[in-house]
């Protein structure tokens, strides 16, 4: 596999590079302006919940009331475990160790699962509520508070949703990095993939630790909001 | 098929400090649970909970991300970034938060 440094056989090279540092830095930056442009994508949904929510308090604190806060927690740390994992599959990577890799890309797989569960569990309760917004609304009150509740509930289920579906592209990458890493795919002059890919799950880790705060725990203080 | 059998591990990068920085985040995930639970009043809560969660992130971006010792470009992208939310944030609540007064 990997012979004492000779330049012709370094496969792994790509050719309009002089070295594999250069590589390296090349694809992180590529990875890093990917996830420049993906912060910019959250922002603008967090900046909408900052408007509505400063529009309709009381009812984004009624809201966030029927979001089970301790599925959002365990949720969290679940995320947070997930990102733990898969820093041990880079560290495989960097140090060669292909079982290291496959581990930490498993279990990181397997967090994610746990993640994607609990939140089938929430929205499957929300449906059942009659919380999701749209025709099958349920809101026995005021039609305005209605409307701002709502309003609520689509932003949750966009910023849940769309945070979801980060996560379900990760893991299908991960599906496919299994193998690879078992097949030694990676080595330690070259791993830059583990590495990019162990980015974007941090990423999508980032943008639960800002989202669970802002939609799950509102209306934890009971401050003398209601709906 | 381990690659580089004969290199000195001695060196290799350690998961010790890593499972010490996913301790600090569970115990602040933790907070953040305990101080929603405080009525500190508007706009206290969102500033704390702001706070603690900017923490967590630094820490992962920090170290779990290892921007520590990455290079000045992928510091610069992450720097635009961030700056992209800020005018986001800026211009767009300078407009709202504006609009209806008086």
């Amino acid at each position: 596999m990997s012979e004492a440094a000779s330049a012709h056989h370094r496969t792994d090279l790509a050719h309009h590079f002089e070295s594999y540092e250069q590589q390296k830095q090349s694809s992180l930056l590529g990875m890093w302006v990917f996830l420049a442009q993906e912060i910019m994508f959250f922002a603008g949904l967090f900046v909408c919940y900052v408007v509505y929510r400063h529009m309709h308090p009381a009812a984004f604190a009624f809201g966030s009331q029927h979001l089970d806060w301790r599925l959002g927690a365990l949720n969290t740390g679940v995320l947070i475990l997930s990102s733990f994992t898969m820093v041990v599959a880079v560290v495989g990577a960097q140090t060669g160790r292909r079982k290291m890799i496959v581990c930490g890309l498993i279990l990181t797989l397997l967090f994610g699962a746990v993640f994607l569960g609990v939140k089938v569990v929430e929205y499957g309760a929300k449906w059942q509520h009659h919380l999701v917004p749209g025709p099958h609304f349920e809101w026995h009150g005021d039609p305005a508070a209605g409307r701002a509740v709502q309003m609520f509930f689509a932003m949750y289920f966009v910023m849940t949703g769309m945070h979801a579906l980060h996560m379900v592209v990760g893991m299908g990458i991960m599906l496919v990095m299994i193998p690879l890493a078992w097949g030694g795919r990676w080595t330690r002059e070259n791993h830059n993939f583990v590495e990019g890919f162990g980015l974007y799950w941090h990423f999508v880790d980032l943008v639960w630790i800002f989202l669970f705060p802002f939609l799950y725990l509102l209306g934890l203080a009971g401050s003398g909001v209601h709906g | 098929m381990d690659s580089d059998r004969q290199h000195d591990a001695s060196h290799d990068p350690s998961l010790t400090p890593y499972a010490l920085v996913l301790g600090a985040l569970l115990a602040l995930t933790a907070l953040t649970v305990l101080a929603a639970t405080v009525h500190f009043g508007h706009p206290w809560s969102d500033l704390i909970a702001l706070l603690i969660a900017l923490s967590k992130a630094g820490l992962v971006i920090t170290f779990f991300m290892h921007v520590r010792g990455s290079s000045p470009m992928v510091k610069l992208s992450l720097a635009s970034g961030a700056v992209g939310v800020l005018v986001f944030f800026l211009l767009i609540l300078s407009d709202y938060l504006t609009r209806f007064l008086g």
